[in-house]
């Protein structure tokens, strides 16, 4: 039984705050030594537990960034704005701080290596967190450059400015470093000078012209605010993508519009 | 006797006050879940009892809370679950649910 009354399987952990990088001005990575882990799948997530000094307790699902091939868990975390979790995660744990956590949760939103490919991902903001994951397992899992080849991905990829892009050098460098994984961004509010990318929200003509065509079967994950990834799983699926290959997790309140 | 004490006096971490509701999607609903069912239910379907259509649950609108979540049908906005957690309990009402379908592979 664990403290709160409640047999659960998956059992409440202590994790350790490692070390805290500030991936943008608004997100930071917690990375964490959890005792006892028991491994997961890439996209899936961990639930956080806050107590306050008088009992009460919150909660929040975060999406893990690190790979399985990671012994340490990576969370990364976007401030939110009215947030009652998020500010404490990202602001107030420093190195050495604990926290409390169960997973891993989850077994829709995830892939692995056997689940096969093209890999197709759709990301806007913070939601780009659990693709990561998979892009990560994907590098750490495939060793050679044939075995990359034979399981291609594209990361299509929607924040507001150039700022904001979360992980955008180890992207980059992810990119340069495997000819089949392609990175495309759009910047939809503020694009820095000679930029020649996308500045719009993703929209089908986008779609039409990054992702694989349907007759190659893609993997596809849209993560994101909730109308980001209505309108592309709803656009997908009419472009002749089968429903059930289009995988969704929406996050966030109405979130900003990436 | 009518009381409105539900929503003012959400006592608070890190300073700030729960703004009502958070809305997310089935996902994040694993963990609570994992406390009533054995397998994992995001890659499970549901029967929505009020339009019929079935879905993953994983894809189904949750409206979180304090003490637990409300599971929504995405199409026609019929109540699926109800979650609630009290410091003895784990409280659920399944009656939107005309059925649920696990696979028995999932791990």
């Amino acid at each position: 039984m664990s403290p709160d009354g409640t047999a659960s399987r998956i059992a409440w952990r202590l994790a350790t705050v490692i070390d805290v990088v500030m991936e943008t001005p608004r997100t930071r990575t917690l990375v964490l030594d959890v005792p006892g882990w028991p491994g997961h799948r890439a996209g899936q997530h961990v639930d956080v537990r806050l107590t306050a000094e008088d009992g009460y307790q919150a909660e929040r699902s975060y999406s893990i960034a690190s790979p399985p091939e990671d012994t340490r868990l990576c969370l990364t975390v976007e401030e939110l704005k009215d947030g009652e979790v998020s500010p404490y995660l990202s602001e107030v744990l420093h190195a050495g701080d604990t926290l409390e956590l169960r997973g891993p949760i989850g077994g829709y939103f995830v892939w692995d290596i056997p689940a096969g490919g093209p890999l197709l991902l759709v990301g806007g903001g913070s939601g780009i967190v659990p693709l990561m994951a998979m892009l990560r397992h994907r590098n750490a899992a495939l060793a050679t450059s044939v075995a990359r080849h034979q399981l291609p991905a594209r990361l299509l990829y929607s924040s507001r400015s150039w700022d904001e892009v979360i992980y955008r050098d180890e992207l980059a460098r992810l990119a340069e470093n495997d000819p089949s994984l392609e990175v495309t961004h759009t910047l939809t509010r503020e694009q820095p000078d000679g930029w020649s990318g996308f500045r719009r929200r993703i929209d089908r003509a986008m779609l039409e012209q990054v992702a694989w065509p349907p007759s190659k079967q893609p993997r596809v994950f849209v993560c994101g605010p909730t109308p980001l990834v209505e309108s592309v799983a709803s656009t997908l699926v009419e472009l002749g993508h089968q429903p059930a290959l289009v995988k969704t997790e929406r996050f966030g309140p109405t979130g900003g519009a990436v | 006797m009518n009381s409105s004490s539900s929503e003012s006096h959400e006592p608070v971490v890190a300073g700030e006050r729960l703004a009502g509701a958070r809305r997310v999607d089935g996902n994040a609903a694993a963990g609570i879940l994992s406390e009533v069912f054995v397998r994992d239910l995001t890659a499970a379907r549901a029967k929505c009892a009020r339009c019929g259509v079935t879905r993953t649950i994983g894809t189904l609108i949750v409206y979180a809370h304090g003490m637990g979540m409300i599971v929504r049908c995405p199409g026609c906005d019929g109540v699926i679950l109800r979650l609630a957690r009290t410091p003895t309990h784990v409280w659920l009402d399944s009656t939107g649910a005309t059925s649920i379908v696990i696979s028995r592979d999932a791990s």
